[in-house]
This record gives C-alpha cells, sequence and structure tokens, in this order.
C-alpha cells in the first residue's frame, strides 16, 4: 500500500487489459473502453509517480492532462464511430475495411 | 483496516476491469467500466491526491463513461435487448498481452526505484492550481485549444450532411 | 458634292441592302410581316442615296465627272491588291437603275408574293442581290469586280430557285448557275492574262498599260474576248443564251428586276466599262455576237407562247443590241440602251406579272391547277378587265418596238446609227445593220403579237375571263411609273425634240477613246453616227411601223392567218417554237458526250487505279503489318513486357494477403515487433 511497485503491478495489469480490448473487441465503443482503461493505467503511474517522488504535483498536473486529452479524444472517437454507423450501418470496426484494397 | 479497504479497491478495480474487457454485454462493460474508474478515483486517494479523485469522478465518470453510454444506445437499435459484442483473434490477443505484462512485471519487480519520502499534504487542489497558473500555463492553455478543436471537430464529424 | 461624301453615300448604297439580308435571313421569320419592312426601308434609303447622287450630278453636269477612292486589300510586298469605288456618271446613272428597280420590285412583291412560305427568305435574297449588283457597279477594279459578279450569280441563282419544290425551278436554277460558269471561267483567263500583263487591276491603271502597249495584239484581243465571255454568260448571249428563259421559272418580280433590267445587264456594263481595251478584232467579235443574238433571239420569240418566255427572249434580243453597239464603238449608245430597256422591260415584266397573278387568282378560285396561267393562248380580252395594265404595258411595248415618243426610240435609234455607221466605214460588215434592223422589225412584230393576244380579241376562257381583276395598287404603282419613265422626255430634258437623243444623259455620258492604238476615236464614231442619223430614223420607223402594222393584220384582222404561214413555213416555224433545238443539241452533244467521258475517267479511276493500284498496296501494307504485328505482339510483348509485368503482378497479389484492412490486425503486428524490439533490448 506504501510500497510504489504495487501500484505499479496494479498499473500494468490494467495496461494489459485494457490492450487486450483494444486488440479484440470488435465493437468500436468496446474498443475506445480498452483506450480508456490504458489511459487510466497511465495516470495511476503518473499520480504514484508524483506520491512516491517526494510529493511532486507536477504528475498530478500531467494527469490532469491526460484526463482532458481522453475527454478530447472521448469526444471524437464516439463522432467517428457514429459516422461510421450512419455510413456502413455497424460499428464493428473490422466491418470498416475500407483499407483494404 | 486500510489494508482491506485497498485491497477491495484493487480487487473492484481489477476484476472489473476484466469484466469490461471479457463480457458479452455491451452495457455491461459499460457498467463495468464504471466500477474500475471508481476504483481508480479510490487509488488515487490512497495517493494522496483527492483533488485528482475528485476529477476522475467528475470527467470520467460524468463526462467521459456518459458520452460512451449514449454512443452505445446511439449506435444500436433500442428493441434489440441484447447489445452483445462479441471478440476476434482473442487467443493471439491473450498471448501478445501476456508477453507485454510478462516483460512489465519482471521489470517493475526488477528496477531500483527511487521512494522519496513525504508528508500528506494539507491541500492538494492549491499546490495543483498554482502549477497550472504558473509553470503550465501554456500547456493549459494549448489544451483548451485543444478542448475547443475536438469539440468542433466532433460536432463537425457528427451533424447530419443531409 | 464632296468626294468624302460620295464615298459615304455610296457605302450607304451598298450596305445597305446587305444589313437587310443579314437581319431578314436570321430573324426575318420573327418580324411583324415576316420583315419585309426591313427589306422596303432599307431599299428605300438606298434609292434616296442614288436619287441625291444623281441630283448633285445633274446640277455639277460635269462629262468628265471621276472620283475613285480605294483600300489595300492583300498587300504582299511586291504584290498588291487594292479595291476600291469608282463614282463618274455612269456609276450613278447605273446605281439610280439598280435602286429604282429594285425599289419598284419591292413594292410589287409585297402583293404578288404575299402568303409565300418563304416569303421573308426572298426579300432576304433581293437585299442580297440589290448589294451585289451595286458591288459591281461601284467596283474600281476587276477583283471585286469579279466578286460581286459571282455574288450576283449566286442571288440569282437562289431567286430562280425561290419555288425548289418545282424540278423545273431548281433545275434552272442550276442551269443558269453552270451556265454563267461557263462565261466566268473566261472572263477569269481574261483576268489572269490582264494582270499577268500589267500586274494590276484597277481599270484605270489598266487603260493606262495598254494604251503604253504594255499588252497589245494577239494576247490583249483574247483578253478582251476572255472578259467579254463575262458578258456573255451574264447578258445570255449566243450561244450561252439557254439560261435566261428557263430562269423565268423564278417569281416574276424577281425577273422583271434581275433577268431584265439589271443583273443580265451587269455583262453590258461590264463591257462599257471596258471598252477602253478592246481591240478591233475583239469588238468586232463582240459587234458579231451581239448582233447575231439579237436577230436570232427575236426570232425564237415570235412563237412562243408562254408570255414570260415571250419577254424572255426579247430580253435576249435587247441585250444582243447592247452588246452590239458596244461592238461597233457606239457604246454610250448601248449604255443608253441599257438604261431605257430596264426601265420598259421592267415594265412590261410586271405587266405580266401582274396578267399572270391575275389568272393565277381566277384559276384559283375555279380549282383549275391543270391550266397553264402563263400561256397567251388562254388570254385575251383583258383590255377592259386590267386597263391600268393594258395601257402602261402598252407604253412599254411601243417604247420597246422603237415608235418615236418613247425612250426606246432614241436609244435603239443611236444603236442603229453606230451600226450603220460601222457598215459605212467597213461595208464588208454589212449584216451587222442587217442584224439590227430586221431584229428591230421582229421585235415590233412579236411585242404587239403580245399585247394583241393577252389583252385584245375574244376571251379563250371565258369563265377564267369572267374572273379576272386589275391587281393591287402596290403592284399597279410601279406599272404607271415604269412606263411614264419610258416617255422620251425624261432621257432628252432640257430639249424636247422626241426625234433627237439630244439630252442630259448625251452630254454626260461622253465615250472616250479606245486605249488600244490604232482604233477610231470617239470623235470619228460619233461624226459617223451623226452622219447616219437621219437614215437609221427613217429605216427605223418604217420597220416598226411596218413590225406593227404585220402584227395587226395577223391577230387583230386575221387577214393573214399565222396557222397558214406556220404550216407552209413548217420547217422554219418547228425550229423556232424549240428554240432551234438548242438544249437537245447542247445534251446530245456536250452534256452526253462530257458524261460518258466522265464515266469513262471513273471506270478507269475507281475499277482499274483504285482497285488493283492503291488497294493492292493496301492489301499488300496489311498483311506486311500483320507479320510484324504478330512478331511484336505474341513474340516480344507476351514473353518479355507482359512476362514481366505478369511476374510483379503475381508477387504483389501474395503479398496483398498480408493487408487486411483489419486496424486491429495491423495494431497486433505492431505489438508483436515491440515484443521482439524489447527481447533484442534485452539481450
Amino acid at each position: 500500500m506504501d510500497n510504489l511497485q504495487t501500484y505499479l503491478y496494479i498499473s500494468a495489469i490494467l495496461f494489459s487489459l485494457g490492450l487486450y480490448g483494444v486488440i479484440t473487441r470488435r465493437n468500436g465503443i468496446a474498443v475506445l473502453m480498452g483506450v480508456e482503461l490504458i489511459l487510466n493505467s497511465a495516470n495511476i503511474n503518473f499520480v504514484a509517480f508524483a506520491r512516491f517522488g517526494g510529493m511532486n504535483f507536477s504528475g498530478q498536473v500531467f494527469a490532469l492532462f491526460v484526463i482532458i486529452m481522453a475527454a478530447a479524444e472521448a469526444a471524437v472517437a464516439l463522432a467517428i464511430i457514429i459516422n461510421v454507423f450512419n455510413n456502413l450501418d455497424t460499428v464493428n470496426i473490422d466491418d470498416a475495411r475500407e483499407l483494404k484494397l | 483496516m486500510e489494508n482491506i479497504a485497498f485491497g477491495l479497491i484493487v480487487a473492484i478495480t481489477l476484476g472489473s476491469a476484466l469484466m469490461v474487457v471479457m463480457t458479452q454485454q455491451l452495457l455491461y462493460s459499460a457498467i463495468a467500466l464504471l466500477f474500475t474508474l471508481f476504483g481508480v478515483a479510490g487509488l488515487y486517494i490512497f495517493m494522496w491526491a483527492d483533488f485528482m479523485a475528485g476529477v476522475q469522478i467528475v470527467i470520467y465518470i460524468g463526462g467521459i463513461l456518459v458520452l460512451l453510454i449514449f454512443g452505445i444506445m446511439l449506435t444500436n437499435k433500442i428493441s434489440s435487448v441484447n447489445i452483445s459484442h462479441t471478440s476476434l483473434q482473442r487467443r493471439v490477443g491473450a498471448v501478445i498481452t501476456l508477453g507485454v505484462l510478462g516483460f512489465l512485471i519482471p521489470m517493475i519487480t526488477n528496477t531500483s526505484w527511487l521512494q522519496l519520502s513525504s508528508e500528506e499534504p494539507a491541500q492538494t487542489a492549491d499546490s495543483i492550481g498554482r502549477l497550472l497558473m504558473m509553470e503550465y500555463l501554456l500547456p493549459f492553455e494549448v489544451a483548451s485549444l485543444l478542448l475547443l478543436g475536438a469539440l468542433i471537430g466532433a460536432a463537425m464529424l457528427s451533424r447530419n450532411t443531409n | 458634292m464632296t468626294g468624302d461624301m460620295l464615298i459615304n453615300y455610296a457605302l450607304g448604297i451598298l450596305f445597305f441592302p446587305l444589313i437587310s439580308f443579314i437581319i431578314l435571313i436570321f430573324v426575318g421569320k420573327r418580324l411583324p410581316r415576316q420583315g419585309d419592312v426591313v427589306g422596303i426601308g432599307t431599299i428605300i434609303l438606298t434609292l434616296i442615296l442614288s436619287l441625291a447622287m444623281f441630283g448633285s450630278m445633274l446640277l455639277s453636269h460635269d462629262p468628265g465627272f471621276r472620283h475613285e477612292a480605294s483600300f489595300t486589300w492583300i498587300d504582299l510586298g511586291d504584290f498588291e491588291i487594292r479595291l476600291g469605288f469608282l463614282i463618274d456618271n455612269i456609276t450613278i446613272i447605273m446605281l439610280l437603275v439598280v435602286s429604282l428597280i429594285s425599289t419598284m420590285t419591292h413594292i410589287f412583291s409585297t402583293k404578288y408574293m404575299e402568303g409565300d412560305i418563304r416569303y421573308s427568305r426572298y426579300y432576304a435574297y433581293l437585299g442580297l442581290f440589290t448589294f451585289s449588283m451595286n458591288g459591281i457597279v461601284l467596283a474600281n477594279n476587276l477583283v471585286s469586280l469579279y466578286i460581286f459578279w459571282e455574288l450576283v450569280g449566286v442571288s440569282s441563282y437562289l431567286l430562280i430557285g425561290h419555288w425548289f419544290e418545282k424540278d423545273s425551278a431548281a433545275d434552272a436554277s442550276k442551269k443558269a448557275f453552270l451556265t454563267n460558269r461557263v462565261g466566268d471561267i473566261g472572263f477569269f483567263i481574261g483576268l489572269m492574262l490582264v494582270f499577268t500583263a500589267l500586274g494590276t487591276f484597277n481599270y484605270a491603271e489598266v487603260f493606262e498599260g495598254v494604251a503604253k502597249g504594255a499588252i497589245s495584239g494577239t494576247l490583249l484581243t483574247f483578253a478582251g474576248i476572255g472578259l467579254f465571255m463575262g458578258a456573255v454568260g451574264k447578258s445570255s448571249q449566243f450561244p450561252l443564251h439557254i439560261w435566261l428563259p428557263d430562269a423565268m421559272e423564278g417569281p416574276t418580280p424577281v425577273s422583271a428586276l434581275m433577268h431584265a433590267a439589271t443583273m443580265v445587264a451587269a455583262g453590258v456594263y461590264l463591257s462599257v466599262r471596258l471598252f477602253p481595251l478592246f481591240t478591233p478584232e475583239a469588238l468586232l467579235f463582240i459587234a458579231y455576237t451581239g448582233g447575231f443574238t439579237a436577230i436570232f433571239a427575236a426570232t425564237i420569240a415570235i412563237t412562243q407562247n408562254d408570255i414570260k418566255k415571250v419577254l424572255a427572249y426579247s430580253t435576249i434580243s435587247q441585250l444582243g443590241y447592247m452588246i452590239l453597239a458596244v461592238g461597233t464603238g457606239a457604246y454610250v449608245a448601248g449604255f443608253f440602251h441599257l438604261v431605257t430597256h430596264a426601265m420598259f422591260k421592267a415594265c412590261l415584266f410586271y405587266g405580266s406579272g401582274s396578267v399572270i397573278h391575275a389568272m393565277h387568282h381566277a384559276l384559283h378560285n375555279l380549282k383549275d391547277h391543270d391550266t397553264d396561267p402563263q400561256d397567251m393562248r388562254n388570254m385575251g380580252g383583258f383590255k377592259s378587265k386590267m386597263p391600268i395594265t393594258y395601257w402602261t404595258m402598252l407604253v412599254a411595248t411601243l417604247a420597246i418596238s422603237g415608235v418615236p415618243l418613247f425612250s426606246g426610240f432614241l436609244s435603239k435609234d443611236a444603236i442603229l446609227a453606230g451600226t450603220l455607221s460601222f457598215a459605212s466605214h467597213h461595208p464588208q460588215h454589212f449584216l451587222l445593220p442587217v442584224f439590227g434592223f430586221s431584229a428591230a422589225l421582229i421585235t415590233a412584230f412579236y411585242m404587239f403579237r403580245l399585247i394583241f393576244m393577252t389583252f385584245h380579241n375574244q376571251p379563250k376562257l371565258p369563265n377564267v375571263y369572267s374572273d379576272i381583276h386589275e391587281s393591287p395598287k402596290p403592284m399597279v404603282f410601279p406599272l404607271i411609273l415604269l412606263s411614264s419613265l419610258s416617255v422620251f422626255i425624261f432621257y432628252t430634258l432640257p430639249y424636247f425634240n422626241p426625234l433627237s437623243d439630244h439630252g442630259w444623259f448625251m452630254e454626260l455620258i461622253k465615250a472616250k477613246d479606245s486605249m488600244v492604238p490604232g482604233s477610231p476615236s470617239a470623235h470619228d464614231i460619233a461624226e459617223g453616227m451623226h452622219h447616219s442619223h437621219t437614215l437609221t430614223m427613217i429605216l427605223s420607223i418604217l420597220v416598226a411601223s411596218l413590225g406593227i402594222l404585220l402584227s395587226w393584220a395577223v391577230y387583230i384582222k386575221n387577214s393573214v392567218s399565222a396557222d397558214n404561214w406556220s404550216k407552209r413555213l413548217d420547217l422554219y416555224y418547228n425550229l423556232s417554237l424549240n428554240k432551234y433545238y438548242f438544249d437537245e443539241n447542247y445534251n446530245k452533244y456536250l452534256y452526253q458526250p462530257f458524261l460518258r467521258l466522265a464515266n469513262r475517267v471513273s471506270y478507269i479511276d475507281w475499277d482499274l487505279y483504285d482497285k488493283y493500284f492503291i488497294n493492292g498496296f493496301g492489301h499488300i501494307t496489311k498483311w506486311l503489318s500483320s507479320v510484324t504485328g504478330r512478331i511484336d505482339y505474341d513474340g516480344l510483348d507476351q514473353t518479355i513486357v507482359d512476362g514481366l509485368g505478369r511476374s510483379m503482378g503475381k508477387a504483389g497479389s501474395s503479398l496483398k494477403e498480408i493487408q487486411t484492412g483489419r486496424l486491429q490486425n495491423y495494431m497486433l503486428f505492431a505489438l508483436f515487433g515491440v515484443i521482439i524490439i524489447i527481447i533484442f533490448q534485452s539481450f
């Protein structure tokens, strides 16, 4: 509990779960959730390093920026997903295969 | 008592995170994400970051999660009860993920982390506010521009072109 | 009137009708009254300008008046062609004649052509014709003369073929155009002979060159005859006379304007203009052509029954007179006859138009479409029904017959005096005055035959006769005006002697000396004419009276039976009735051999040359190219060029499998790469 490594382990596990979600999920929104998990794991790292680095608030500020960025990313990503849904009638990202020739 | 609470919070966080990526019901994923985010907020409190915990609840749960649920609702028909979602390339994904984890865990274990002792601060919002307004003023302003851009961009993208 | 003003007037006279043509041809149908007001308006403007020029000419009273303006058209270093205007008294009188007759035609046509399907186009073509005719008159050089000459031919073609639904009209227009072409080839040869010898087209410079002897002898004779060939075609002289009678297929006002008064007179005008360059030999040729045409056409006119055909042959005959006058050197008399003839012949044509119009309406009311409204055998006794037409036509007939008090007497007399004087100098050419006087006799005979058959005697078709009416005012007005202009007084003012042509006309138009060295001077010719004047007068009054009396005896008194005489002179009668079989003989001995020759040539060209030589080459080339094509395609392309491409394509398509289009696959690959890097890093 008062140990940096505990938090780093939690963060690493959270990151792996997020990564797994991003790779395996077909639904775009679920992929987005995985991204949120990854961002949260990064935030935990920031805050943890701030807590065990002599209570340096810069880490918390960075975490704050990450949250801001996450909000923006979620808004844009959802807009894209809704656009995809309007155009292709699905949010499954493997159906959106316009990249393939 | 504290250890029990900490263990509970960690369990809720990791368990619900597992549920987010595993469950077949999209809405369950969203609900599980709610618990994960709450858990992370709890972890912030354990790390003396009460302001961050508040921000986490307000922005993540109040904003982003609601946004996600709206997204789920907008992209599925209300009448379909099971808003299911399947996964693909599970086995390969699991292997790769475990490979990453298998690299991270030894690294965390083996690294000798620098740890400075410190007192629990009386208040955190004050210090964060100073930093934002003085040292990180430029990133702060850029972040506001980013939000504005995202706002306009999201509106642009999702607007009905017809 | 100053020179610049004259040029401005001339520009107006030239281009107003062209403007009318352009407006009418494009938007004529959409204008009120189908746009005839535009045509009439512009032609009246033209007439006013011509009258102004004419008035100023009378006031200044200068026989030597001459104004010229030109601009450079083509400038290629040493080679330069200048176009421009030449305005002298001849030009001004011609302009007035053209504008006046054209105006009359425009007015006459409002009723005559009423309800025609191509009414506005008809007026457009009239505008085009007036433009080109004025262009001929105003030209100061042979090139622009030639250009407008051809334009006149085109408008003639268009107007003869106005009712092109009728095969006869379409054929007649083609015949007119092609026959004119024959003459125009001669014209062009003459033009080029003159240009190669003198390097200029300008009249004055050409005459100067001739006077200096830069071109002389046989070459000049040939150049003159070549240029005269244009006149032979346009003025319908023997042997190219065949188109003019057929041209009567066009509307009658057009016949009056173009095929009687102005266009056919263009040939005479050309001869008058170019008179100074004709050698005595060329003039002799001209004189015999004209004289023979005069008598020859007159003999055909006797037996024709179509009212317009009679007038057509009469026109050819009268044009022959004018040409004869040019040939004998009395070209001023020829030009005088051109002007007087324009008036009375246009009047005769309008009269015939009026009669045909009345006949047509009467037949139309009877629903009779088989009877020919132009055949004089179907007429008779119209005098009481159409008094104005009768009296005006009578005046014009008296004028053409050469009866004193009328204009024709004066001009014909001058021509005949010219021939007599010529024959007295050259007794071996006694035939020329004989041609002249006998043509005058026959003219008087057949013209009164026309009048008697149409207006006197008992009506041949009583039911048609009862429906005949005088024509409406716009048709009668030109008749009255032009018949009044056939009275002598308009040409002899300020003198009142009906027996002498002495007057403003002869004072303003003075004969010029021929530029060819050795020709008789203008003074000599005038002197000769003066000496033979009295004899001519007596003789011509005699032959005119004889002709009229004979006609009266045959067609009114019936004391001489035309039928008996025609039977007695069976051979001659048939020759004349069939126009000496000219069309048939041309067909048999000219057109058919030509067609056979053309067929033969086309056989050689197409069946022999093309088939074996050209196509043979083609076959060989095709075979060769198929061989090389096989080598190129099957050999080179398939193995080397295509082979390379195909192997690349195969490599690409196998590599393509990696690209799944799934985002998450790509991410997986990326992570896989990351792990590999990490593994490598840790060792």
